[in-house]
C-alpha cells in the first residue's frame, strides 16, 4: 500500500481530522505573536507561561475540577500580562521575570501534585507529569467541543491580529516614540499579552507545556533568516508553522511517534535549511 | 503665543525629583539645545514633555496649535531595533500610527507623505531596503523621516549624532538645520556644545546650576563657570 492511500485511510477517521485541523490552527496563531515576542526578547514566554499553565492545572487536579480550563486560563492570562504589559519600565525586566515565573510555577506545580495527590492515591503520578509537560496523544482525542472552541478563538486571534496589525509593529519596533506620538502603548501590550495566554493554553494539549516555545521561535527565527519586512516575515513564519505542524503531525500518525516532538524535530530541520538558505542568498548578493 | 512652555518643571523618576524648577519655553521656529553632562537629566526631561513620565511637580503647557502627541520624536536607538526584520517604508509610515486611533491601516495620502519624507531625508534609494542592513547615519535620517510622519511643528531629537563619524554628524547637523530653516521648532539634546552655539537660537543648560537663554549669554555663562574652577559641582 503506498504512503498516500495509508494518508488517506487515516483520514478517513474523524479524529485524525480533527487533530490535523487544531493543530494547523494552532500552529498559526502561536507562529503570528511569535516574530513580535522573539523581537521584543520575549523568546522564552512561551516556555514560561505553559509552566504557570502546568501549575494551575496542577491545582485544578487537586482541588477534583473536572474541566481545567477555568483555572488554568486566567491564571496563565493573569500571569502574561504581569509579564508583558510593564513594557520596557518593568521593574525585573524581561527575561529574568520569566525565568522567574517559570520556574516558580513548575516547582509550585509539581509540589501541589506530589504533597496532595499522596492523599488522593492517584496512581502514576510521573507519567501524568510527564505528558502535561511533553504532551500526550490528547490531540488525538479532542471532543468536537474543544475542535470548536479552538477554531472560534484562533479566528478571533487571527481577526485581532490583523486588525491591530500596523500597532503591533510600530509598539514592538519602538515602543516610547509610539507612546509619545500618541499610540496606547499599555493597552496593545495587554493585548498582545492576553493573546499570548490564550494561545498557549490552546497548545498545550498540541504539543505540551515544554515545547510550546519551540511553536512561537523557530517559525520566526527561521524566516527571519532570509525575509527582510516585517511583514514577509510575519506571512513566511506563519506558512512555516503551518506546514511543519501538518507534515510533523503526518510524520507521527504513520511513523506512532510522539506528536509534540516530531513537529519540533520538522521545525528544527526547516531552521537549518533556512538557515542555510539565508547563508547563500547574502552570499550571492556579494 | 509659545509652542511649548515649562513652568517651574520638576521632572524625576519615582516621587524622587531630578532636576528642580526648570523654567523655558520655545516658539514656533525656534532651535533650542538641552546641553549638560551625562546623568544629569536631559532625557528625564525629554520624556515629561513628551508624556512618557509624569512630573513630579510643575506644569507644561502646550500652545499655538501643537498638541503633545503631536511632537515627531526621534529617540535614540535600542537593542531590538538593531536586529529588526522591517523595510524603510514600513518603518517610516509607522509615524502615523498614533494619530490613527483605532483605524487598523495608513491611508493613501499618508503612505504618499510618508514617501515624501523619505525623499526629503535623501534615502529613497533605500526604501526597500532592510533596517538592519543599514549604516548607523541611513538609520537615523529612517528615523528622522518617521518623526516627521508623526508631527508638521516640532521636533524633539535625543543626541541624533550619537556614535555617528564626523562627516554623517555634519550632514545630520545641516538636515536638522534645513527642517528647521522649513519652520519646524527642533528641540535637541546633544553633548555637541560647538554645534549648539552654532545652530541654535536658544541654549537649555541642565545641572546644579540651570541656564537659558541665547548662545551669546550662554558664553557668558559658560565662562562664568569656568571661572569657579571650570567645573560645576
Amino acid at each position: 500500500m503506498s504512503i498516500f492511500s495509508t494518508i488517506a485511510q487515516y483520514f478517513s477517521y474523524p479524529y485524525v481530522v480533527n487533530a490535523m485541523v487544531v493543530g494547523v490552527l494552532i500552529s498559526l496563531c502561536s507562529s503570528l505573536l511569535g516574530v513580535t515576542l522573539v523581537l521584543k526578547r520575549f523568546s522564552f514566554i512561551g516556555d514560561g507561561l505553559s509552566h504557570v499553565a502546568f501549575g494551575a492545572m496542577a491545582v485544578a487536579a487537586v482541588t477534583g475540577l473536572t474541566d481545567n480550563m477555568y483555572i488554568v486560563l486566567p491564571v496563565t492570562v493573569i500571569c502574561a500580562v504581569l509579564l508583558l504589559s510593564g513594557g520596557q519600565d518593568s521593574v525585573i525586566k524581561g527575561d529574568a521575570a520569566v525565568a522567574m515565573i517559570s520556574v516558580g510555577a513548575l516547582a509550585i506545580g509539581y509540589l501541589i501534585m506530589n504533597v496532595f495527590s499522596r492523599n488522593l492515591r492517584s496512581s502514576n503520578l510521573s507519567a501524568d507529569v510527564c505528558s502535561t509537560l511533553f504532551g500526550s496523544t490528547s490531540i488525538l482525542t479532542l471532543s468536537n467541543t474543544e475542535v470548536w472552541l479552538c477554531v472560534i478563538l484562533s479566528v478571533v486571534v487571527v481577526a485581532a491580529f490583523i486588525f491591530f496589525y500596523n500597532k503591533i509593529f510600530s509598539v514592538t519596533f519602538d515602543e516610547s516614540f509610539a507612546k509619545a506620538t500618541g499610540t496606547k502603548t499599555g493597552l496593545y501590550n495587554l493585548l498582545i499579552a492576553i493573546i499570548i495566554a490564550v494561545i498557549i493554553v490552546l497548545a498545550m494539549n498540541l504539543v505540551g507545556s515544554l515545547l510550546i516555545s519551540a511553536l512561537v521561535i523557530f517559525p520566526a527565527l527561521s524566516s527571519m533568516r532570509v525575509f527582510k519586512s516585517f511583514k514577509s516575515v510575519t506571512i513566511c513564519s506563519a506558512a512555516l508553522s503551518v506546514g511543519c505542524s501538518a507534515l510533523g503531525l503526518l510524520i507521527s500518525i504513520l511513523l506512532g511517534t510522539p506528536v509534540g516532538s516530531t513537529i519540533v524535530a520538522v521545525d528544527i530541520v526547516v531552521f537549518a535549511l533556512f538557515s542555510l538558505l539565508g547563508l547563500i542568498l547574502r552570499g550571492v548578493k556579494k | 503665543m509659545s509652542q511649548l512652555v515649562c513652568k517651574s518643571l520638576c521632572p524625576g523618576y519615582d516621587g524622587k525629583e531630578i532636576l528642580h524648577s526648570v523654567d523655558f519655553s520655545v516658539d514656533a521656529g525656534d532651535y533650542l539645545c538641552i546641553v549638560g553632562e551625562n546623568g544629569s537629566g536631559k532625557s528625564t526631561l525629554m520624556k515629561t514633555i513628551l508624556g512618557l513620565q509624569p512630573a513630579i511637580s510643575g506644569e507644561i503647557l502646550y500652545g499655538d496649535g501643537l498638541q503633545r502627541n503631536k511632537i515627531g520624536y526621534l529617540p535614540q536607538q535600542t537593542v531590538v531595533q538593531k536586529d529588526f526584520p522591517a523595510t524603510v517604508k514600513e518603518i517610516v509610515v509607522s509615524g502615523f500610527c498614533g494619530q490613527n486611533g483605532f483605524k487598523p491601516f495608513y491611508s493613501i495620502k499618508q503612505r504618499i507623505t510618508a514617501q515624501n519624507n523619505i525623499e526629503k531625508m535623501g534615502i529613497s534609494h533605500l526604501t526597500k531596503r532592510c533596517y538592519r542592513e543599514l549604516s548607523g547615519g541611513q538609520q537615523q535620517r529612517v528615523l528622522l523621516a518617521r518623526a516627521l510622519c508623526a508631527t508638521e511643528k516640532m521636533l524633539l531629537l535625543d543626541e541624533p549624532t550619537a556614535g555617528l563619524d564626523p562627516i554623517v554628524t555634519a550632514e545630520m547637523y545641516s538636515i536638522i538645520k534645513s527642517l528647521n530653516d522649513s519652520g519646524i521648532t527642533v528641540i535637541m539634546i546633544t553633548h555637541d556644545i560647538s554645534a549648539a552655539l552654532k545652530y541654535a537660537n536658544k541654549i537649555l543648560h541642565i545641572g546644579q546650576k540651570l541656564f537659558f537663554g541665547s548662545p551669546k549669554d550662554y558664553r557668558e555663562f559658560q565662562s562664568g563657570l569656568s571661572l569657579n574652577g571650570g567645573c560645576e559641582k
